[in-house]
């Protein structure tokens, strides 16, 4: 795997050797010493042009935890600020030697673009709307991990499908890896158009909880009031929030999911957010090892690119 | 003082096509004799050729004043001679817009020196704002004859009402209409839209721009003209709907004429996967229907003509992020390459709406778009329907190259151009 930039571009087969590798690196996280010097004289760019916290601290942790040299690179602080354009940001980063950028940025495809102006690895930290492929991999990571994998699951989205990376990322790789998947969310935060998505739209939310083995719930955007896309965050908790009426119709197995920062109160009500059934911190977590897989896929020995091709070798774990 | 004549080719024009050799004189501008075996004292092989009248394009971005980094009039005047225009229309979008006398007089200036003739166009408001009228009284008088905001358009109905009616009012000197263009969409459903809406636009997470802006803007136009009978020229369509919308409206009787770019006519939004911002357009590259759509409208008369929407950039501009990036792309040059390659009209099918189509709706018709005889104005465009070329952004004569048609291969290009008896282009090359 020479960069990831999006869920699309990976087979089931990808998927779970990414998850696979993932789980070893877990099982490291789980050690006195949660350092291995995998990629020990690599250099990782963090280069984030929308703020981040839970990502960014995500993956500096990943990068050290495998001995990489780790540069944070911020909007906020960087000469984009003094008007710098991403093509000269980008092979000012480049002229420097490093090995992968990781990047955040507020624009989709940007992690594409990039791409013919540095000769690094790119790993997509999340781009606009378009994927955040991370997340996906750290979701599929949680569900397998607690329902033992994601074939003939029911997977609920719920909320901002239009303007959501993690929506985008997320049903790509659940419905790779054998989930059934529906969306849910008011009229004016679904795309337009669902050619090519696998999957579908259920209108009632109410309907399908009590059929589900995941209900993921999407953070709700205050920017999205402004553009009167629903009423108020009163009707939209009642219509399409998680409350505690809802968790009950879910199952007692089912797993209740948000990629964070949680809106407590919109789209989950503050009780559920601490049911057990909540898995958010584990989410959490699991994007330590599973970040680890990803830097190690695009920038280890011999270069990861499935189960069976024995990359696993160089590792030295 | 001298003469030169173009040999061994076809002859095709609005009377037809036949062989011949036509002999030009740059002291007069004109057609000295269109005939058999005729000698210059410069002679331009057309073998394999076929000579036709100049084009003209009808919407042309050409960067001056206040873009002079992406383009200038002497480097789109020479990108739009390779491309076989004899005039362009240079699109009043400027900085500032020509929506002024001495706008449009430094426009005029700096054509002097042009390789084709230059039509400056004015602005319908006062700093394509909306809200006030621009003096196209006294543009007129300095020969502006196509008015438009460009952008979104007018989105006041009232005042396009008023604009259209105010044009109606205006007597020019040579008795051809004021043309009142808009390339519009509805702005608050089109939002922020930065490509078509639909299937791309959703699994791209990029901000759509629904065909139904556009048609919106298209219907409520018609209605204007309907209600003041003042005629109005639509830019840039592109979507099936508005196609259809314009048919109606001919149909009718309402005196409307439309354009089509040669991208509307070639690409698809799926062009947009690669997010390469050389993709972002306005409007919007849309569905393979809408493509199929504007093909028929070409073939069936509803549409009158091909315009480029040449639209300069620098690099710096289109290698921000696609949704940051200006809409755009250059067309002077790939016109007639891109319209010969991927559509089945033939070359006598796509002359009408380069040439004298264009023309009558500027006013140029006494210099361009003339049939090829003695005594006609000699501003003519030498096709070679054969040659094959690979487009390079960076080797178009346009100070930019932001070319949606990047690495195509395309089959035709101008060999010669000759702008009132002058070889401007000699064997594919400017001249000056």
């Amino acid at each position: 795997m020479r960069h990831l930039v999006s869920i699309d571009d990976l087979t089931a087969h990808d998927l779970h050797g990414l998850l696979d590798l993932a789980a070893s690196f877990a099982d490291v996280q789980a050690r006195e010493v949660r350092k291995v010097p995998a990629l020990r004289g690599k250099t990782i760019v963090l280069a984030f042009f929308e703020d981040s916290t839970r990502t960014r601290t995500s993956f500096d942790l990943a990068a050290r935890r495998l001995s990489a040299d780790v540069i944070n690179f911020s909007a906020g602080s960087s000469s984009l600020k003094k008007g710098e354009s991403l093509r000269d940001t980008i092979e000012t980063i480049d002229a420097m030697g490093v090995d992968a950028i990781v990047v955040r940025h507020g624009s989709s495809g940007v992690p594409l673009t990039i791409q013919q102006w540095t000769d690094a690895a790119i790993v997509n930290a999340g781009d606009g709307w378009h994927q955040h492929p991370t997340q996906a991999l750290l979701d599929s990571f949680t569900i397998s991990q607690r329902l033992g994998s994601l074939e003939g699951k029911k997977i609920a989205l719920c909320g901002d499908i239009l303007h959501s990376r993690v929506a985008r990322s997320n049903v790509a790789a659940f419905s790779k890896l054998g989930a059934d998947v529906v969306l849910i969310g008011p009229r004016t935060m679904l795309p337009p158009n669902l050619d090519g998505w696998a999957a579908k739209v259920e209108p009632d939310l109410d309907a399908v909880l009590p059929d589900l083995d995941v209900a993921y719930f999407l953070r709700i955007q205050k920017e999205r009031m402004a553009e009167s896309l629903i009423p108020s965050e009163r009707e939209y908790r009642a219509r399409f929030g998680l409350t505690e009426e809802r968790a009950a119709m879910l199952s007692p197995d089912a797993l209740i999911m948000h990629p964070g920062p949680m809106n407590r109160g919109i789209e989950i009500d503050p009780v559920v957010a601490d049911d057990p059934r909540a898995v958010v911190l584990d989410q959490v977590a699991n994007g330590i090892p599973v970040r680890m897989a990803v830097l190690y896929s695009v920038l280890g020995p011999g270069q990861f690119d499935g189960v069976d091709s024995g990359a696993n070798e160089g590792v030295d774990l | 003082m001298s003469t030169t004549a173009i040999k061994g080719g076809l002859v095709l024009d609005q009377t037809g096509e036949r062989s011949g050799d036509v002999l030009v004189d740059d002291a007069t501008g004109l057609i000295i004799e269109v005939g058999a075996d005729l000698s210059g004292d410069v002679d331009l092989d057309a073998s394999g050729c076929t000579v036709v009248p100049g084009f003209v394009d009808l919407h042309a971005d050409l960067g001056q004043p206040g873009h002079e980094a992406a383009e200038t009039i002497e480097s789109g005047s020479r990108a739009a001679a390779l491309g076989g225009y004899t005039a362009v229309v240079a699109m009043p979008a400027t900085e500032p817009c020509a929506d002024s006398a001495t706008v449009v007089a430094d426009v005029l200036a700096a054509a002097a020196t042009a390789l084709c003739d230059i039509k400056p166009a004015g602005t319908i408001s006062l700093g394509r704002e909306g809200n006030e009228l621009a003096p196209r009284g006294e543009l007129s008088d300095l020969g502006v004859r196509l008015f438009s905001d460009q952008g979104q358009g007018v989105q006041d109905a009232g005042f396009m009402r008023r604009a259209l009616q105010y044009a109606g009012s205006i007597a020019t000197g040579d008795g051809a209409p004021l043309v009142v263009a808009q390339q519009g969409s509805e702005a608050a459903l089109a939002r922020s839209g930065v490509m078509h809406e639909g299937e791309w636009s959703s699994r791209l997470g990029l901000a759509g721009s629904p065909a139904e802006a556009e048609e919106l803007m298209v219907m409520r136009d018609l209605s204007l003209v309907r209600m003041t009978g003042v005629g109005m020229h639509f830019q840039q369509l592109s979507t099936a709907r508005s196609v259809e919308l314009i048919r109606e409206a001919k149909a009718s009787g309402l005196p409307v004429t439309a354009e089509v770019s040669p991208h509307h006519l070639s690409l698809t939004h799926v062009a947009c996967a690669s997010y390469d911002p050389r993709f972002r357009l306005d409007p919007p590259l849309r569905t393979q229907g809408d493509v199929d759509a504007l093909r028929e409208g070409l073939v069936d008369g509803t549409i009158d003509v091909i315009a480029t929407a040449h639209s300069p950039h620098v690099p710096d501009a289109k290698e921000r992020p696609f949704d940051q990036a200006p809409p755009g792309t250059v067309g002077l040059e790939t016109a007639l390459a891109v319209t010969l390659t991927d559509l089945d009209v033939g070359l006598a099918g796509l002359v009408p709406l380069l040439s004298w189509q264009p023309a009558a709706i500027a006013g140029l018709t006494e210099q361009h778009g003339r049939p090829i005889e003695a005594g006609s104005p000699a501003n003519l465009a030498v096709v070679d329907p054969a040659h094959q070329w690979a487009v390079k952004g960076t080797e178009l004569a346009s100070r930019a190259s932001n070319t949606a048609f990047e690495g195509r291969t395309l089959t035709g290009k101008v060999r010669h151009t000759i702008h009132h008896g002058v070889a401007v282009v000699a064997d594919f090359q400017a001249t000056r």
